[in-house]
C-alpha cells in the first residue's frame, strides 16, 4: 500500500452522510413546516445506503488512505455500522417528539454531522485528522443540547460546550507536543519516532491528547457533563449524547495508544486500567441512589464506559482486545438506546416511582424495558452479556485481572439500582394516579424500543458470526 | 432430540405470551400442566432409550461462538440424566400444585416454564458458556417469581437473592475464563477440557482458578459460610418457587462439582479436598443445628437444605481424596452424591409443597400456630410425615441411600469428618420428629382458632404424593437408578484420581 492511495471510493459510507446532510438541509430550507418529514427520510436513506456501503466494505482488506492518515479496517467498519445503526435507531425515537417541530431539519442535520464525527474518530490515524473529527463530533453535539431551548437544555449546552472547549484546547497541547517531539502526525512514524523521544514529554502529550477523548467519551475524570446533558437535553437527544460519541472516541483511543505508542516506555496500559476501573466504580455509585430515570441512565453510561475501557487497557495484549471492543460497542448502543426509547416512549414518566405498574399499561415496553436494563446488567443472553465475557477475558489475558474483579463486584452492585428500576414496573397500583405519567407519546417510541431490546438478544444469539467479522 | 426437550417449555412460554389477552387463566394453567407432562415423557424416553455403558448419550454439538471457541454443546450422561428427570418430574408436579394460582397466571406460567427450559438446559450442558448462561438465566428468572408471587417480605428477599447468587456467578464466570486462558488451545468445551486438563500442576493460579470456581459454586449449593441468602429467600418465596429453588436450582451448585471441577482440575481438587470436605462437614452440622432452633417451619426446611446438601459436598470432597482409598469407595461417593441430589430434589420439592399448602390455610409458617393438625386432616399428616422421614434418613425411602452410600464412600478416606457428619443424621431426625410432634400432634390448634380449614386437595394430593412414591420406589429398588448413575461416577472418581 502507498501513501499515495487517494481512493475516494473507500469513504462511501462517510461520504453519503454527508450528502444526506447537505440534502437534508437544502431541502429543509426550502420544505414547508409540516413537510420536513422528508428531511427525515433523506436522513435515513442516507443511513442505510452508508450501512449497504459499509457492509460491502467489510469484504474488502483494510487500507490507508489519503497519505495513511485514513484508515479503513475493520474497526472503522465496525464504527460505521454501530453509528449508522444507533443514528437510525435515534431517529426512531425521536420521531414522537421531533416530528412537525420547528427545529426538525436542524435536528436530523445535526445527528448525521455528530455521526459523521463519531465515524471519522475511529479512522483517524492522524493527530490533525483526530482533533478535526473530535471538533465534527462535539460542535453538533453541543448544538443539538441546547435546540429545545429550555432553561436546563441551554445550561447543560453551555456545560457541555465549556467543558468541551477545556479538553479540546487540552487534546490540542497534547498534540502539538506529540508532534513537537515525533515530528509527524501520522500514527505510523510517531510509532518509530516516540520510542527515541523524552519519556516524560510523551508521556505529558499521551494525557494530553487522552483528555479530549476521555471527554468525548465521558469517562472520569471528565464525566461532568454527562448526566447534566442527559438530564437537560430531550431524550432522544440525551440517547445520542449518551451513546455515539463513546462509539467513536473509544475506537480512537484504542488506534491511537495500539498504533501509535505501542513502543513506548509508558505504561499506557496501566494508565487506562486505572482510568477505567475509577469510571465504572464512580459512574455505579453515583447511580445508586438516582431517582431520576434519566440521570439514572446517565451514571449508567458512564459505568459502561469503564467496562469498555477494559478492552482498550487490553489494547495489543490480547487477541481479544479489538473484537471485544467492537462487540461490546454494539451490543452498548442497541442496549442503551432500547432504554432509552422506553423513555422517549414515556415523557411524563421522570422518576422511577413513576413507572409503577407499567407492566399492565404496557405489556411488550415493559418487557422491551426490562430486557434493556437486564441487559446493560449483562445477563446472559443478551449481547451485553457476551460483551462483558470477552472484554473479561481480554483483560486477564492482558494480566490485568485485578481489574476483572474489580469489574465483577461493580457488576453485581450494578444490579441494585437497575432493579430499583425494574420493581416499580410490576407493582400494581389500584387507582390511577391523576395526571397520567404513562402516557405514551406516540408509535414511534415503542418500535424503536422493541428494536433495541430485539437487537440486544438477537446479538447475544447471534455472538458468533459477529465477533468473527471482528476477529479478521 | 435433546434440543426439543429442553426448549419445549421455553416455546410454549414464548407462544403464550404471544396468545389474546383473553385467553382464560385456566386454560394457561392447563396448557402448563400439559407441556410438562409432555416435557416428563420425553425425558423418559431419552432415560429408556439411553445406553449407561455409552458415555455421553444425544449429544450436540455446534458452534456459537467460534471466537472464543463456545458451542452449542450438550449431552446427557449418567450424571445429567437422572437430575434431568428428577427436574422435569419436579416441574409437573409444580404445574398441577399450582392449578390454584390465582395471581397474575400467565406471567408465573412463563416464568415457570423458562425456568424449565434453563434448569433441564444446565444439566445437559457440556460448555462453560452454556452452562454459565443458564445458570445466570436461572437466577433472573427465580428473582421475578420470588418478588412477584412472594410473601412477607419478598422484594427484599429477592434483590439479596438476586445480589448474592449474581456474585456467585460472576466469580464462577472468572473461574471459567481462568480455565478458558489456561487451556491450550483456548476453548470454553467441558469435554475438551477434561481430557486435557489446562491447569493441572500450575501451582497458585491453578488455586485461585479453583477457588473462583469453588466459591462461585459454593455460594449456589449454599454451603456454610454462604448460605445467607437462603433462608430469607425460602420463606418468602410462593411454594412452588421454593420447591424448585431448593430442588432444582440448588443443585446446579453441586452439580457444577462433578461435571466441571472435579474433571477438569482433579490435581487442584485432590490437592484442595481437605478443604472441601471440612466445607462439607460444617454444612452438615451447622444446618442442622441451626434448622433446630427454628419456630418457622419453612425456614427449618430451608436449614434442613444446607445440611443435606452438606452430605453432597462432603462425599465430593472425599472422592477427591485419593490417598488411601479404593477407587470402589470413591466411586460409591460420587455415586451417593448424585443420588442425594435426585433424592433431596424430590423430598424437600414435596415438603415445600406441603409448607404450602399449610400456608394456605393458616397464612403462617410459625409452628406454634398448629398444633394435633393430624386428627383435623389425616392425609395432610400422613403425606407430611412420609415426606419428613424420607428426609431424615429413614431406610425405604431414597434418602437412606444416598446417605449410606456417601457415609460408606468417605468413611474410608477421611474418617473422622464421616463420624461428625453422621451426628447431622441424629439432629435431622431430632429437628423433624420435633416438628412433627408440635405441628400434629397434641391438642388442635389454628392460627385463626377456628380449626384447620380442610384436608389437602385432590388436585394437591396428585401433585405432592407422585414425588413421595418415587423417593420409596427409589428407596425400595434402588438400581434403575444406580444402573445409570454408576458408569458416569466411576468415570469421575477415575478422572479425579489422574
Amino acid at each position: 500500500m502507498t501513501g499515495m492511495n487517494e481512493n475516494v471510493g473507500v469513504l462511501l459510507p462517510e461520504l453519503l452522510l454527508v450528502l444526506a446532510a447537505v440534502a437534508g438541509l437544502l431541502a429543509g430550507s426550502w420544505l414547508p413546516r409540516d413537510r420536513q418529514w422528508v428531511v427525515r427520510l433523506i436522513a435515513m436513506a442516507g443511513c442505510v445506503a452508508g450501512l449497504v456501503a459499509a457492509i460491502v466494505d467489510l469484504t474488502r482488506p483494510a487500507q490507508r488512505v489519503f497519505a495513511g492518515s485514513y484508515i479503513v479496517d475493520v474497526g472503522l467498519g465496525a464504527a460505521r455500522i454501530i453509528v449508522l445503526l444507533s443514528i437510525l435507531l435515534t431517529i426512531g425515537l425521536s420521531v414522537d417528539r421531533v416530528g412537525g417541530s420547528p427545529r426538525e431539519t436542524e435536528f436530523y442535520v445535526l445527528l448525521l454531522l455528530g455521526g459523521l464525527g463519531g465515524i471519522a474518530l475511529a479512522g483517524a490515524n492522524d493527530l490533525l485528522l483526530l482533533v478535526a473529527a473530535f471538533l465534527l463530533a462535539s460542535i453538533p453535539l453541543y448544538a443539538l443540547t441546547g435546540i429545545a431551548c429550555t432553561g436546563p437544555g441551554t445550561e447543560a449546552a453551555m456545560k457541555y460546550y465549556l467543558m468541551g472547549a477545556l479538553s479540546g484546547v487540552t487534546m490540542l497541547v497534547g498534540v502539538t507536543l506529540l508532534f513537537g517531539v515525533g515530528r509527524s502526525t501520522l500514527y505510523t512514524d510517531l510509532a518509530v519516532a516516540l520510542p527515541g523521544a523524552p519519556r516524560a514529554a510523551v508521556a505529558v502529550g499521551l494525557v494530553a491528547v487522552l483528555a479530549g477523548l476521555l471527554f468525548k467519551i465521558g469517562a472520569v475524570p471528565l464525566h461532568f457533563w454527562v448526566p447534566d446533558v442527559v438530564q437537560g437535553a430531550t431524550t432522544p437527544v440525551a440517547a445520542f449524547v449518551a451513546t455515539i460519541p463513546k462509539i467513536g472516541g473509544l475506537l480512537a483511543i484504542y488506534r491511537l495508544l495500539s498504533t501509535a505508542l505501542v513502543a513506548v516506555e509508558v505504561d499506557w496500559s496501566l494508565l487506562v486500567a486505572v482510568i477505567a476501573a475509577v469510571t465504572m466504580t464512580l459512574g455505579n455509585l453515583a447511580a445508586f441512589f438516582q431517582d431520576d430515570v434519566r440521570r439514572l441512565l446517565a451514571y449508567s453510561t458512564i459505568s459502561q464506559v469503564g467496562y469498555l475501557l477494559m478492552a482498550v487497557a487490553a489494547a495489543d495484549r490480547a487477541v481479544l482486545a479489538l473484537p471485544a471492543l467492537g462487540f461490546y460497542l454494539a451490543a452498548y448502543a442497541v442496549t442503551n438506546l432500547g432504554a432509552f426509547a422506553v423513555v422517549a416512549q414515556l415523557p411524563h414518566a421522570r422518576t422511577l416511582a413513576d413507572y409503577r405498574d407499567m407492566a399492565t399499561r404496557h405489556r411488550w415496553l415493559a418487557l422491551s424495558l426490562v430486557i434493556c436494563l437486564l441487559g446493560l446488567i449483562g445477563t446472559p443472553p443478551t449481547a451485553v452479556f457476551i460483551g462483558k465475557l470477552t472484554v473479561f477475558t481480554a483483560a486477564v489475558d492482558a494480566g490485568l485481572g485485578w481489574l476483572a474483579v474489580l469489574a465483577v463486584v461493580n457488576s453485581v452492585a450494578s444490579v441494585f439500582y437497575y432493579l430499583r428500576w425494574i420493581a416499580p414496573v410490576f407493582r400494581r397500583l389500584t387507582t390511577a394516579p391523576a395526571p397520567d405519567v404513562l402516557l405514551p407519546a406516540g408509535r414511534w417510541g415503542a418500535i424503536s424500543a422493541y428494536t433495541g431490546a430485539g437487537a440486544s438478544l438477537l446479538f447475544g444469539v447471534l455472538a458468533g458470526p459477529v465477533l468473527a467479522v471482528l476477529e479478521r | 432430540v435433546l434440543t426439543v426437550v429442553v426448549f419445549l417449555p421455553l416455546a410454549v412460554g414464548l407462544v403464550l405470551l404471544a396468545l389474546p389477552r383473553r385467553l382464560p387463566d385456566r386454560a394457561i394453567r392447563w396448557i402448563w400442566v400439559a407441556v410438562s407432562a409432555v416435557d416428563l415423557a420425553l425425558v423418559v424416553a431419552l432415560w429408556i432409550g439411553y445406553d449407561p455403558a455409552s458415555g455421553i448419550g444425544y449429544e450436540a454439538n455446534l458452534a456459537w461462538i467460534p471466537t472464543v471457541s463456545s458451542g452449542y454443546h450438550i449431552g446427557v450422561d449418567g450424571l445429567s440424566l437422572p437430575l434431568a428427570a428428577m427436574t422435569a418430574g419436579l416441574f409437573l408436579a409444580c404445574a398441577i400444585y399450582s392449578l390454584r394460582e390465582p395471581k397474575r397466571v400467565r406471567a408465573y406460567v412463563v416464568l415457570f416454564l423458562l425456568l424449565h427450559t434453563v434448569s433441564l438446559g444446565l444439566f445437559v450442558s457440556l460448555d462453560l458458556i452454556l452452562f454459565f448462561v443458564f445458570f445466570d438465566v436461572s437466577i433472573v428468572a427465580m428473582y421475578f417469581i420470588i418478588a412477584g408471587w412472594g410473601h412477607g417480605n419478598a422484594r427484599r428477599s429477592a434483590l439479596m437473592f438476586f445480589l448474592y447468587t449474581f456474585l456467585g456467578s460472576l466469580v464462577l464466570l472468572l473461574g471459567f475464563i481462568g480455565l478458558y486462558l489456561a487451556a491450550e488451545p483456548h476453548t470454553f468445551d467441558i469435554i475438551e477440557l477434561t481430557a486435557r486438563p489446562p491447569l493441572d500442576g500450575k501451582g497458585p493460579l491453578a488455586g485461585l482458578v479453583l477457588l473462583a470456581l469453588v466459591v462461585g459454586l459454593a455460594i449456589k449449593t449454599p454451603t456454610v459460610p454462604f448460605h445467607s441468602w437462603l433462608p430469607p429467600a425460602h420463606s418468602d418465596a410462593p411454594a412452588a418457587g421454593s420447591a424448585i429453588l431448593a430442588g432444582v436450582l440448588l443443585k446446579l451448585g453441586t452439580f457444577g462439582f462433578v461435571r466441571i471441577v472435579m474433571p477438569i482440575m482433579p490435581d487442584t481438587w485432590r490437592q484442595y479436598a481437605l478443604v472441601i470436605v471440612v466445607v462439607g462437614v460444617v454444612s452438615v452440622v451447622y444446618g442442622a443445628l441451626v434448622a433446630l432452633a427454628q419456630t418457622d417451619l419453612k425456614r427449618m426446611i430451608a436449614y434442613t437444605s444446607v445440611n443435606h446438601m452438606g452430605y453432597v459436598i462432603l462425599a465430593v470432597g472425599a472422592a477427591g481424596l485419593v490417598a488411601g482409598t479404593g477407587e470402589q469407595a470413591r466411586t460409591l461417593a460420587v455415586t451417593g452424591a448424585v443420588m442425594q441430589m435426585v433424592s433431596h430434589g424430590l423430598i424437600t420439592g414435596a415438603l415445600f409443597l406441603l409448607t404450602g399448602v399449610l400456608y394456605a390455610r393458616g397464612g403462617t409458617y410459625d409452628m406454634a400456630a398448629y398444633g394435633g393438625l393430624a386428627r383435623a386432616a389425616p392425609r395432610f399428616g400422613l403425606l407430611f410425615a412420609a415426606a419428613a422421614f424420607a428426609s431424615l434418613g429413614l431406610p425405604g425411602f431414597s434418602g437412606f441411600i444416598a446417605e449410606f452410600q456417601i457415609f460408606t464412600g468417605s468413611l474410608d478416606s477421611a474418617p473422622v469428618p464421616t463420624a461428625i457428619a453422621v451426628t447431622g443424621i441424629i439432629l435431622t431426625a431430632a429437628l423433624f420428629l420435633l416438628a412433627l410432634q408440635r405441628v400434629f400432634l397434641g391438642s388442635t390448634r389454628s392460627p385463626d382458632g377456628r380449626g384447620f380449614l380442610g384436608d389437602v386437595t385432590v388436585v394437591e394430593t396428585s401433585a405432592i404424593a407422585p414425588l413421595l412414591v418415587l423417593t420409596v420406589v427409589i428407596g425400595i429398588f434402588p438400581r434403575f437408578l444406580l444402573d445409570v448413575i454408576e458408569p458416569a461416577a466411576r468415570a469421575v472418581a477415575e478422572l479425579v484420581a489422574r
